[in-house]
């Protein structure tokens, strides 16, 4: 048996260039509004995003009250209700994850995790932040114009997106596509910068095959988004010009409320196509910066090396690269030509293949570990379970004539709000509990904690899984209601009361896990520097919260990957990646 | 300890729940068992492969968890067992995706056999043509879409003169026999759902896309429309029902062809106001209505609206629900039109009525008990109504009430207030448009139930008297009876 951890060495190269210069802000304003450090702009963009997250969460609780007992809050009617629909979904994929995951995680960790004193762009890292605000704000502004905003489905799928038929069809859909090309040029700023701090602003030793696996993740994430956005943003750019100038790049000549429209030749699937090769690329965008995070939080809770290691780097960056052809298993039932479907039927059930070695790995990091269950450590358990869940009923959306029967039904919104959603905001818990005591210098309180994560685990199962039965049975998705059918028995209504009373609980829990964030990082215990005794850089700064360029006097150099948890013949059951070899014969294994 | 018993509750729940709950698949119409096949040996290896992993995690946070004294081993990788588990996984998958893409294979290739129609979807309802004698479809244009020929047939190709055309949202299929549906939509994305077929596909505007299937059992099934399509999504309904030889027979014997459609059935005035004479006795002689007789205004009805409606109580689709005491009341009347041209000639007849009301010898103005249901709504508020009238309400009957044709929603101007309110409760209520032939009137229904109590219906109906056109010169006239 090879052993990779191995390679440590004593020798480390000089460094080739000299200390960054860091800016350090003189004003109030430029501390803590225009600031200029990562660690200030995740937080700022974490807020922002939890923000609008928020509301996001209140639209699915709109959603879930039309659909438990139908014209009962009669402020719903359709219209409402797909403004819901459209507006919950769009959030929570690109304002709430894209944003937490790359401009939240990605900002905190990166410079820390590589051993960098900052981005190597900072001021353009400030902007991006501002940039994406701007976004939020024109997102949020869509809410209150005349005809309200979209309600087009989060797909945006013209020509219905900009026909009278659908809410939101003049200010609320331009609205969003500004909104949406704006937030792709702000992530464009903050991408650049993350992936050329990772290649090149990387401490002396810390070779790419010595990264965590949060830093891959998150860049492979980042990759992927810079070739996948600009499909979004030029189909946003189309779409605004067919309602702005007229022209038809996806409006063939039709019929709309009873007369003819003036756009010719134009063709819908052309959007598809753009969109979904934005849009598939952007379920790993969020599901690879999770993979990364859990993959850690497992081995630092778990006190093991995460097994497999390579293996773990080489399925990100497979998965990554497959995720760019396979985004027509979007579009098996959207009148495409079907032969397509052998294609990417294909394609996509091979990705399942690095995606199912990731889970074996995963859970094969528990087996002989020392499993500690604190809360981070049961997040990435829920995880694994949502995970796991929501993968193989992939298997069936994937495989085109498995999928036509279940396409467009509510087994697809459980589907991916188990592999999507609720799995990615699992990792998103359990990272933000993980770090909080880094990044606050704080405590937790871990009875609110433990409640948030015990209600939220059990809840979110409760709303998900019988909402696969729901589309098993037929219940199509976007539907304000579904009375008047023959093939629907009663109790399929009552299904929907029992997932909304779930989903009100679990909407309930994240109020207590926001007090608790915010109130703990005033009231909560002092943390110490390292309080989970893990190995990456992040855990060994001098100062905790660490202060404005990170590291001490002089930047760590890394000797050794980042799982040396419960090496033996080492008493400490973990060596930080920063602590040169001791004693290399009691290290090395027989 | 406490996790991993959650874990297997949560697991293990979920194939009980699986195995014993009643929800599943509707029963199987068609041909495609071996979709419902496929989902079955899909369930089997992905459920055991998920409870394998899960028990295997639960055994773990068992046997692994941290007590006094415990350490972790170091055991970076194994290149071994990572092959075989890729290996074995690959096999799994290869398992399931093999005969996902032999089934792939006879979806996207109809079989000789089958025979092509076309279905039409169009916000938010659906219509049918089938190729005549010829047995080709005639060419179709949006620009030759009008009220007289809503399916834009090329008047010009002869091939499309034979075309059977259904303008209808209930369509009629032989059992055992294939069929390729050709689908196509004049405005956006729909999609041609029958649960029980388990095939599906949508609708692209600008080309036309295609599935198939054979209906193997008789019955009536529901047809979906499953791609959002705009705010009347939900309630665009179609029927698909599947007859033995001969019903199918005798159904498509009284399908008209496109020529039938386009000769009309010629106008007889004459006639018209000889039918008329029975109407007069409650509508009144000039249709101006007579609140006492329940019966409504007639003038500024929508034309085609009202042929549809003597159509339906003609043959009960409207008139026969038992609460519906003046639809029962003008179901025979109906009858006394013997056909189409009959209900064409009286229809005519009615659009050249001035509504304007004749006052001698009106003695029943005074309303009855009967009629205390139908309160006029004088109480409502239009202000209260306005933005889900804008909202909802103007998606198929227009922003100034004035109706759009393609969607057939009639015009809601021009017409009594309290003749309104009555059908707005009586949709609601299921008291009109639940006949299973009546999917506009589901469609309507479904949208009335917005309006849970009678005072947002008097809300509703009090902004439709404010709509513009309803405050235009004669409907002022009529309302100073």
């Amino acid at each position: 048996m090879e052993h990779i951890a191995h390679d440590e060495t004593s020798f480390v190269r000089p460094a080739e260039v000299g200390e960054m210069e860091l800016y350090h802000p003189k004003t109030w304003l430029g501390k803590y509004v225009f600031s200029q450090d990562a660690k200030t702009i995740a937080i700022q963009y974490a807020g922002t995003a939890i923000a609008i997250g928020m509301v996001a969460l209140v639209l699915s609780w709109l959603m879930r009250l039309q659909l438990a007992w139908p014209n009962t809050f009669t402020f719903i009617d359709p219209a409402y209700y797909l403004q819901a629909v459209t507006m919950h979904g769009m959030i929570m994929v690109v304002y709430l994850l894209t944003a937490l995951f790359l401009g939240g995680f990605g900002n905190y960790l990166i410079p820390l995790m590589v051993g960098a004193r900052d981005m190597v762009f900072p001021w353009l890292n400030m902007i991006s932040f501002w940039v994406y605000f701007t976004a939020v704000l024109l997102l949020a502004a869509s809410f209150f114009v005349g005809g309200g905003s979209t309600g087009a489905g989060w797909t945006l799928y013209p020509p219905q997106a900009i026909l009278p038929g659908t809410p939101g069809s003049k200010a609320g859909i331009l609205l969003m596509l500004a909104s949406l090309a704006v937030f792709i040029i702000g992530f464009t700023m903050g991408g650049l910068n993350y992936v050329v701090t990772i290649l090149q602003a990387r401490t002396r030793g810390m070779t790419l095959m010595r990264m965590p696996l949060t830093i891959w993740g998150i860049f492979v994430a980042t990759v992927l988004a810079l070739f996948a956005f600009p499909a979004l943003f030029v189909s946003a750019i189309m779409m605004s010009l067919d309602v702005l100038l007229g022209t038809s790049f996806f409006m063939p000549a039709i019929m709309t409320m009873g007369s003819e429209s003036e756009h010719v030749g134009g063709n819908p699937l052309l959007f598809q196509h753009l969109f979904w090769f934005f849009g598939h690329p952007e379920v790993y965008i969020v599901a690879l910066p999770a993979f990364g995070i859990v993959s850690d939080l497992i081995s630092v809770h778990a006190r093991k090396n995460i097994f497999g290691y390579r293996m773990m780097v080489w399925a990100i960056v497979i998965i990554g690269a497959l995720s760019f052809v396979v985004w027509a298993h979007h579009m098996y039932v959207s009148g495409m030509n079907p032969y397509f479907g052998f294609f990417f039927a294909t394609t996509t059930l091979i990705i399942a293949v690095p995606t199912a070695l990731k889970v074996y790995n995963w859970v094969l990091t528990l087996w002989q570990g020392n499993i500690h269950l604190t809360v981070p450590m049961l997040f990435s358990i829920a995880f694994l379970l949502f995970f796991i869940n929501g993968g193989m009923t992939g298997l069936f959306l994937g495989n085109a004539s498995v999928s036509m029967p279940l396409s467009d039904t509510l087994f697809v919104v459980a589907h991916f709000h188990m592999v999507m959603a609720v799995a990615p905001v699992m990792v998103v818990c359990g990272a933000i509990y993980h770090w909080y005591p880094k990044i606050t210098g704080r405590w937790y309180h871990e009875g609110m904690a433990r409640f948030h994560f015990w209600v939220t685990f059990v809840g979110s199962y409760l709303v998900f899984l019988p909402m696969h039965y729901l589309g098993i049975m037929g219940v199509p998705r976007r539907y304000f209601e579904i009375t008047g059918t023959t093939f629907l028995p009663d109790s399929a209504h009552s299904v929907n009361a029992s997932i909304t009373i779930a989903a009100l609980v679990v909407g309930f829990a994240q109020l207590v896990f926001l007090y608790n964030l915010i109130v703990s990082a005033f009231n909560g215990k002092k943390a110490p520097g390292n309080p989970w005794n893990a190995t990456t850089l992040e855990w060994q700064t001098e100062h905790t919260p660490p202060e404005h360029g990170n590291f001490g006097k002089e930047l760590p150099c890394v000797y050794r990957w980042a799982y040396d948890y419960s090496v033996p013949g080492i008493e400490d059951d973990f060596i930080p990646q920063n602590v040169p070899p001791r004693n290399r014969q009691t290290e090395v294994v027989q | 300890m406490f996790a991993a018993i959650v874990l297997l509750v949560l697991v293990l729940g979920t194939v009980v729940f699986h195995v014993l709950s009643p929800w599943y698949f509707t029963p199987i119409a068609s041909n495609w068992s071996s979709m419902d096949n496929t989902v079955t040996l899909t369930f089997a290896v992905t459920g055991l492969a998920f409870v394998l992993v899960n028990l295997f995690i639960a055994y773990c946070l068992i046997k692994f968890r941290n007590k006094a004294g415990r350490r972790a081993e170091y055991e970076p990788e194994s290149i071994k067992m990572e092959t075989w588990l890729t290996g074995l996984t690959t096999v799994g998958i290869a398992a399931m995706l093999a005969p996902g893409l032999l089934i792939w294979k006879d979806v996207v290739t109809p079989p000789d056999s089958a025979t092509e129609l076309e279905v039409l979807a169009r916000q938010w309802n659906w219509s049918y043509r089938l190729p005549g004698e010829d047995g080709q479809l005639g060419a179709v244009a949006v620009s030759h879409t009008s009220e007289d020929n809503p399916l834009g047939i090329d008047p010009s190709d002869p091939f499309g003169q034979d075309d059977i055309i259904v303008y209808d949202p209930v369509l009629h299929l032989k059992v055992g026999e294939p069929v390729t549906f050709l689908l196509r939509s004049t405005d956006v994305l729909h999609n041609f759902t029958v649960p029980q077929f388990r095939v599906k596909m949508d609708f692209v505007p600008g080309q036309v896309s295609y599935i198939w299937a054979e209906p193997q059992e008789e019955g009536s099934y529901d047809l979906l429309c499953e791609e959002l399509c705009g705010v009347g999504h939900y309630a665009m309904r179609g029927r698909v029902i599947v007859d033995s030889e001969e019903e199918y027979a005798a159904w498509l014997a009284v399908q008209p062809t496109f020529a039938e459609t386009q000769a009309g059935l010629g106008t007889d005035l004459v006639a018209g106001q000889a039918s008329y004479a029975v109407c007069s006795s409650c509508h009144g002689a000039n249709a101006e209505g007579n609140k006492a007789m329940h019966a409504p205004r007639l003038a500024g009805m929508d034309a085609e609206y009202m042929k549809r409606q003597l159509r339906h109580f003609k043959r009960g689709v409207r008139g026969t629900h038992e609460d519906d005491t003046w639809g029962q009341t003008m179901a025979p009347m109906a009858m006394m039109l013997a056909d189409a041209s009959a209900i064409n000639n009286v229809v005519a007849y009615i659009d050249t009525l001035s509504g304007e009301a004749d006052f001698s010898g009106d003695s029943t103005y005074n309303l009855s008990a009967a009629v205390e249901r139908y309160a006029p709504s004088a109480s409502g508020d239009p202000s209260k109504s306005a933005a889900l009238y804008q909202s909802t309400c103007a998606m198929c009957h227009g922003g100034a009430g004035e109706g759009v044709w393609t969607v057939n929603a009639p015009n809601l101007t021009g017409l009594d207030d309290w003749y309104l309110a009555s059908q707005i409760k009586n949709f609601r209520d299921g008291i009109r448009g639940r006949h299973a032939d009546d999917l506009y009137g589901l469609q309507m229904g479904l949208v009335s139930n917005t309006m849970t109590d009678d005072q947002a219906i008097e809300d509703m109906v009090a902004y439709i008297m404010t709509l513009e056109s309803n405050t235009e010169e004669p409907v002022q006239l009529a309302q100073q009876r």
